[in-house]
């Protein structure tokens, strides 16, 4: 252990090494150089401020985002079912400029170079890096569901699973949705991103029916054998709240789409909606995919948990819904934000010569609402194991709630507003 | 450049084969973990309805933590966390918070 610890550090070091030298050994120098971010989400926006936090500005961040602003995918299923608005879930990049010295960059970046340390952005310039993190969330194979495929296909049967413009778009299908009609969600199968997000949503949508639309239904068409997180809390609430609204269906992968009709196509069934709601399955952001480092299955990438550095590739960590995951590690907003804490340490340790914390802990918590006020949770902590070389959850430790309550309706709130403090502001 | 790549060598090597688990950084490390909730620095969200644990008293953190491991202080989620960290974790957690203003 003790050997292969020893070249892994003084592969990692060795970029920096030389500079450090100068400042003795002892703790090391001051860290210094040039990061550059790939994507503004829940691991990009955190890696990027603590960074410039912990190296009290001395380390240099870009951070590359396509979008205008940050709109947080935890919450958006509140605007789906009506009772929050996109205002409540957008927020400027204003504050990682202004307070904490991060470059913002609104463009996309289409090709990263690592032997040269250098990304290219599509609105035509390069920018060198001393290291890169990748935050780039996740891409949909839209192989996998054929019929939606083009442009078009896309506007009209919508996922959402990104917040944004189709987060506004399927509220509005809802909303034009005659009473006695039937939205239908389809879930891809596991590892997805936010793995209790399409239960949420059917929730929210059958509190919606409910309320103003009573005569409608909600079908979830599950390609899993069961419901993936908070089996119990979900179920429960289904039925004491929504019977005969919500009907659930297991092993019901969706193989294609008929555009024409909104219908899902099964394996051996077809399933026509009056709203159609299908979640692609994902793999790890398409950047990930050229930038040529190693995949698992082709679709996720493998990195080492004690600096989230890709396992292939020196100088790139990669962070949030990209990766493939430690053990019973969900898809998470707030994963991805202590994945970027874990690599802003580690990056920083390495920018000034020492080996990353050898025992990084991160840890999970994710509310999902079942209705405009109550709502449930998991948690979970990981510690990281040197004999399996990832983290690994603690035993006895973690658990989801004793039932639905509005005091963790609340807690969910402030949850997303202490969050959103923590990577933007 | 060439002449200090030996020099640091050593000095890493040194560093490699004493320093393990003396990360400098180990508490703030920790304590970021839990500022998801409770706030960058332990600098709650004001009227988020979290406790903002910046500048706490350590022993009180640590009376705190120990209360919801045991189930003495009815929890929705602390009582599950904090089950998930090792009571060195917990004091190196205390004190990073205490110290902070």
């Amino acid at each position: 252990m003790m050997l292969m610890k020893r070249r892994d550090f003084l592969k990692a070091g060795a970029a920096a090494g030389a500079m450090a030298s100068l400042y003795g050994c002892a703790g090391g120098g001051k860290a210094s150089g040039h990061v550059v971010v790939v994507g503004g989400g829940y691991g990009g926006a955190t890696v990027a401020k603590y960074l410039r936090m912990w190296s009290e500005g001395g380390v240099q961040v870009t951070l590359i985002e396509r979008n205008p602003t940050f709109i947080s995918c935890p919450i958006s299923n509140l605007v789906i079912g009506g009772t929050k608005t996109m205002e409540d879930i957008t927020i400027s990049y204003e504050g990682l400029r202004s307070k904490w010295g991060v470059r913002v960059i609104q463009d996309d970046v289409v090709a990263v170079d690592a032997a040269r340390k250098t990304v290219s952005l599509k609105g035509g310039s390069a920018l060198s890096y001393d290291r890169l993190v990748l935050s780039p969330g996740v891409d949909f194979m839209w192989d996998e569901i054929p019929g939606l495929k083009s442009a078009d296909a896309q506007s009209k049967i919508l996922h959402a699973w990104k917040a944004g413009p189709q987060t506004v778009a399927l509220r509005q299908q809802l909303e034009s949705m005659k009473d006695g009609g039937v939205y239908a969600i389809s879930i891809p199968k596991a590892p997805y991103r936010c793995p209790p997000g399409p239960y949420e949503r059917a929730c929210l949508v059958a509190n919606y029916f409910k309320q103003s639309k009573p005569k409608s239904k909600v079908i979830i068409l599950d390609a899993n054998e069961d419901v993936m997180s908070k089996k119990g809390l979900f179920t429960k609430a289904w039925s004491d709240l929504y019977k005969g609204i919500i009907e659930y269906r297991n092993n019901s992968e969706v193989k294609d789409v008929e555009v024409a009709t909104n219908t899902a196509v099964l394996e051996f069934d077809k399933f026509k909606a009056d709203v159609l709601n299908v979640i692609p399955p994902h793999r790890a952001g398409d950047i990930a995919h050229k930038s040529g480092i190693k995949l698992v299955n082709n679709r996720w990438v493998d990195i080492n948990w004690q600096s989230m550095e890709s396992t292939s590739t020196p100088g790139i960590h990669v962070l949030g819904d990209a990766i493939f995951p430690a053990p019973t590690m969900p898809k998470s907003g707030h994963m991805a934000n202590q994945h970027g804490k874990l690599a802003a340490a580690a990056i920083l340790n390495l920018l000034s010569g020492q080996a990353p914390n050898p025992e990084p802990v991160v840890m999970n918590t994710c509310y999902s609402f079942v209705d405009g006020k109550n709502a449930i949770h998991v948690a979970s902590v990981h510690q990281y194991d040197a004999a399996t070389k990832t983290v690994q959850p603690v035993k006895g430790a973690g658990g989801v709630s004793v039932a639905r309550n509005e005091l963790e309706g609340k807690a969910a709130l402030g949850w997303a507003k202490n969050i959103w403090a923590d990577m933007l502001t | 450049m060439k002449l200090f790549v030996p020099l640091a060598t050593a000095c890493l090597l040194a560093t490699a084969g004493t320093a393990h688990a003396a990360d400098p950084h180990l508490a703030r490390n920790l304590a970021a973990t839990c500022a998801n909730c409770h706030g960058t620095n332990g600098h709650a969200v004001k009227g988020s309805g979290m406790d903002a644990l910046a500048g706490m008293e350590k022993a009180k953190i640590l009376q705190k933590l120990a209360d919801y491991k045991s189930g003495d202080k009815p929890a929705s989620i602390m009582h599950q966390i904090a089950k998930g960290y090792t009571e060195a974790q917990l004091d190196l957690i205390a004190g990073y918070f205490a110290a902070q203003k």
